[in-house]
């Protein structure tokens, strides 16, 4: 296991399709397959209030940008996101700051 | 801040870079490196130093290689025979043969017609915006250049409502985009609410404005009220979301105004010291009750009351004003309601607020000079309206609705030549009307345009085609907000050349020094952009290149300092010197000096005897982030993304008319019809249905009579022709009537 995640705060992820289109780009993977991939929930109204999550999912391709990684820069997916909502942190942070972001947060260690 | 270009070890490069166009956006300014190998740019990379979009990048600038190094991308000029339009019997030529070309032609129209036979059009957005009025006026010699929207609806009437009420350019949410430090510095503060009407800015980065900021607003606390025909994903993430019948903005806004006002809610000093007709205002407001407003805009009354007074008691707060306000003929009245909400609850700049610019529009003087380069007379001869005396107060332009009027009757005299500046006007985007305009400018002499791709407009209008340069290809200058309120000037610059392309700026000096030498004095675009900038910023071209950007001082409560009026007093540069909740200009022309409802001109109240056929309110034109209007349709990862033209319909209007998710939709009314793909939707109103403008078809047939399948999504063409308002702005691109039918396909 990696000691570090991709920590996604997806109440604000937009659905701007950066982290897929730059993935893709960045890894050469073709319009079929995916390294990362948004899914959707919603819009919807539960309990009287409206939903509508997006939420970047990384697949079996994400190599979590191991040579940029090695460069010193962040995946090309955090480096992108319009909203800023995909970052690295080290493993021992995930509680903390699951907890600091409620239940819109998720996290994905590759 | 990074080297301008760096050189890496395998023998590829860096060029830093900040974008403006083409590809399409408005002049945001994103800050990117391009890395280039053989000549060619391999990679895109964002530019983590630049302080407003700190590395990020959208996915427009992500697939930038797509789009550079397409097979269908124009790379020569190219001519046809006007005999053969519509045919795709283009063929090769030089920039010297089609210099000649143009000589010949343009000396042959004014030699016969007068030049102001020539009429000159621009899409939205690009650099065009800045470098096409100068085309027409200082190397055509013609005075109509053109902006062929109905009503001028994008931009220019917002642009108008706030010179006449504040005095100042182009009114923005303070994002500390003028500030090094950005939301660290001192002077900010976060504002309280953001009140996002009829605009969802995080994909249409309007006017040079970063729409993600707000998402970082967002995370420092800032709270949204959404004033929208539809339930966007900021309106599920607002406090308020205003579901408005689309088109009653106005209604809207005299009832927020009537709930602050009467509520006793507003900023008495700045009211007291700043504002002018506060009492008329005052009793105009009162004249729309809350049970009538929620009569009008379907908007309940506990919800723009509960707005209202959260807007009001929440200091600092700020709005912004989207398209929707432009595209309505009652749009100058909305605009109207909009500042006096910002003006009366104290939010026009100050921090957290309403940012104003100094009177002074940059680069803009070079643009007004421009009309001083044609022959004393000529501007008189601009097709124009003489009942529109607020348009022509503001504008230096032509009148759309005139034009097609004049192209089709030629009256008061016959026009003979266009030219297409980054304009695919007849795709769904700009021309109300569009197989009108078609049919009127067929009938031109010779037409030239200059764009990226063949586009419908191309290939069925135009004998000369002048291939343009991507903002890789090219120096340049990116100006935010078109020069008004512009929070930085930053440069382009040059990566690598591609075929045998030239920017706009490079088309206007090869055009200039062949046709009229002597406004054109220049010797090299830079020369020309240092001429430009020095005297505002004191640095040269290639110093701004080494900078990358520039960020401009700022002050706020300039109204206090003398900073906003030409003589330098205090107060703001309008007749009264004050905020003029009353206008002290409307009444010499033509116009109610308050703001006031008026029923959209295509809607089922206006057209009774169309209700029944009609019962549905059609609206249009939000953004999605693959594609700027008409543009990049045919880049292959971004037309995954969005494949086909979507009409969002509510669920049970879905069920009521036999539709379901993907069905073909033919959508008609009177004037006109559009096809496309129906997703269902609950962000719709069962009463309302969202088309998606923009849409022709790269991979169908070129040719006429298809013309890339042009005519199928033709959303336009269910927009009135010349339905404008009382001076002359605003058109109802995005509330007019329909009926839904399901079809078996695009072409039904």
């Amino acid at each position: 296991m990696s000691d570090y995640a991709l920590f996604i705060d997806y109440k604000y992820c937009t659905n701007c399709h950066v982290c897929e289109v730059t993935c893709r780009t960045e890894h050469n993977i073709p319009l079929d397959e995916w390294g990362i991939k948004v899914a959707e929930m919603g819009p919807v109204k539960l309990n009287g209030k409206w939903m509508w999550n997006y939420v970047p999912v990384p697949s079996d391709l994400c190599d979590f940008c191991a040579d940029r990684r090695e460069r010193g820069e962040d995946p090309t997916c955090v480096h992108h996101c319009l909203a800023q909502c995909i970052e690295v942190i080290p493993v021992d942070q995930i509680t903390e700051r699951m907890k600091l972001a409620g239940k819109t947060a998720t996290v994905f260690i590759p | 801040m990074s080297e301008l270009r760096t050189d890496c070890e395998d023998g590829t490069f860096k060029i830093r870079t900040c974008a403006w166009s083409p590809p399409g956006d408005h002049p945001v300014g994103c800050g990117m490196f391009l890395t280039v190998k053989d000549g060619k740019v391999v990679h895109v990379e964002g530019d983590a130093s630049h302080p407003i979009t700190n590395g990020r990048l959208c996915v427009r600038c992500l697939t930038l290689p797509e789009y550079i190094y397409h097979e269908d991308r124009i790379l020569t000029p190219l001519y046809r025979d006007p005999a053969d339009r519509g045919k795709d019997a283009w063929k090769p030529i030089s920039w010297d043969e089609a210099l000649d070309i143009i000589e010949e032609r343009v000396n042959y129209i004014k030699a016969n017609y007068g030049a102001e036979a020539i009429v000159a059009f621009q899409g939205t957005g690009r650099e065009a915006t800045l470098y096409k009025t100068p085309l027409a006026y200082a190397a055509l010699g013609t005075p109509n250049s053109c902006f062929p929207m109905s009503g001028d609806s994008c931009y220019g009437p917002r642009a108008s409502v706030a010179d006449f009420l504040l005095g100042a350019g182009y009114p923005e949410l303070d994002y500390a985009a003028y500030f090094p430090d950005r939301y660290d510095d001192p002077r900010y503060e976060v504002p309280k609410y953001i009140i996002l009407w009829g605009k969802d800015p995080l994909f249409s980065n309007p006017d040079g404005f970063f729409g993600h900021s707000l998402i970082d607003l967002m995370k420092r606390g800032s709270k949204f009220i959404t004033i929208d025909p539809r339930l966007t994903w900021l309106g599920t993430r607002a406090d308020y979301h205003l579901q408005l019948r689309p088109g009653t903005d106005s209604a809207l806004g005299l009832g927020l105004l009537n709930v602050i006002i009467s509520e006793d809610l507003y900023d008495h000093e700045f009211v007291e010291n700043w504002c002018f007709g506060f009492e008329e205002l005052a009793e105009r407001a009162a004249e729309y009750p809350l049970e009538k407003v929620e009569k009008i805009t379907w908007v309940p009354k506990e919800t723009i009351q509960a707005a209202a007074r959260a807007f009001a008691t929440s200091h600092p707060s700020s709005i912004m004003w989207g398209l929707a306000i432009d595209t309505s003929a009652n749009g100058v009245q909305a605009g109207h309601c909009v500042l006096a909400l910002a003006a009366i609850t104290g939010n026009l700049d100050v921090p957290g607020g309403i940012t104003l610019s100094k009177p002074a529009s940059f680069m803009g003087k070079w643009r007004y000079e421009c009309a001083q380069q044609l022959p004393p007379g000529m501007l008189e001869k601009q097709i124009s309206d003489p009942r529109y005396k607020g348009f022509l107060a503001a504008h230096v332009i032509a009148h759309p609705d005139r034009i097609l009027d004049t192209l089709e009757t030629e009256e008061p005299y016959p026009l003979k030549m266009a030219w297409f500046y980054s304009s695919n006007l007849i795709a769904n985007t700009a021309a109300a009307q569009p197989k009108r305009w078609f049919s009127a400018l067929r009938r031109l002499e010779f037409n030239v345009c200059q764009d990226i791709f063949m586009t419908p407009t191309a290939m069925g209008l135009c004998d000369l085609f002048l291939p343009v340069s991507s903002f890789a290809e090219h120096d340049g200058i990116v100006l935010p907000h078109f020069g008004r309120n512009t929070h930085m000037v930053a440069s382009m610059n040059k990566a690598v050349t591609v075929g045998d392309c030239r920017s706009d700026l490079e088309i206007d000096f090869l055009v200039g020094k062949r046709l009229n030498p002597k406004a054109w004095p220049w010797e090299t675009i830079s020369d020309f952009f240092t001429a430009q900038i020095e005297p505002q910023l004191g640095i040269t071209f290639p110093q701004l290149q080494e900078m990358s950007l520039m960020q401009q001082k700022f002050e706020y409560r300039k109204y206090e300092k003398g900073l906003l009026r030409n003589d330098g007093e205090q107060g703001f540069n309008t007749p009264t010197g004050l905020v003029e909740l009353k206008s002290s200009l409307y009444e010499d022309w033509g116009e109610d000096p308050l703001p006031y409802y008026e029923e959209p001109s295509y809607s089922f109240i206006s057209r009774p005897e169309e209700a029944d056929m009609y019962p549905l309110v059609f609206t249009m034109g939000g953004r999605v982030t693959t594609s700027f209007h008409s543009e990049h349709r045919q880049i292959p990862s971004l037309r995954a993304i969005t494949p086909d033209a979507i009409v969002q319909i509510h669920p049970d209007t879905a069920a009521k008319y036999g539709i379901e998710e993907g069905d073909w939709v033919r959508i008609e009314n009177s004037l006109g019809y559009a096809v496309e793909k129906a997703h269902l939707s609950p962000i719709v109103d069962p009463r309302v249905v969202h088309g998606t403008h923009g849409w022709w078809y790269p991979e169908q047939d070129g040719e006429e009579p298809n013309l890339y399948g042009v005519w199928q999504s033709s959303v336009n063409s269910l927009v009135p022709h010349a339905k404008n308002g009382k001076m002359g702005f605003g058109a109802p691109y995005k509330c007019v009537n329909c009926k839904i039918v399901k079809v078996e396909s695009l072409q039904g």
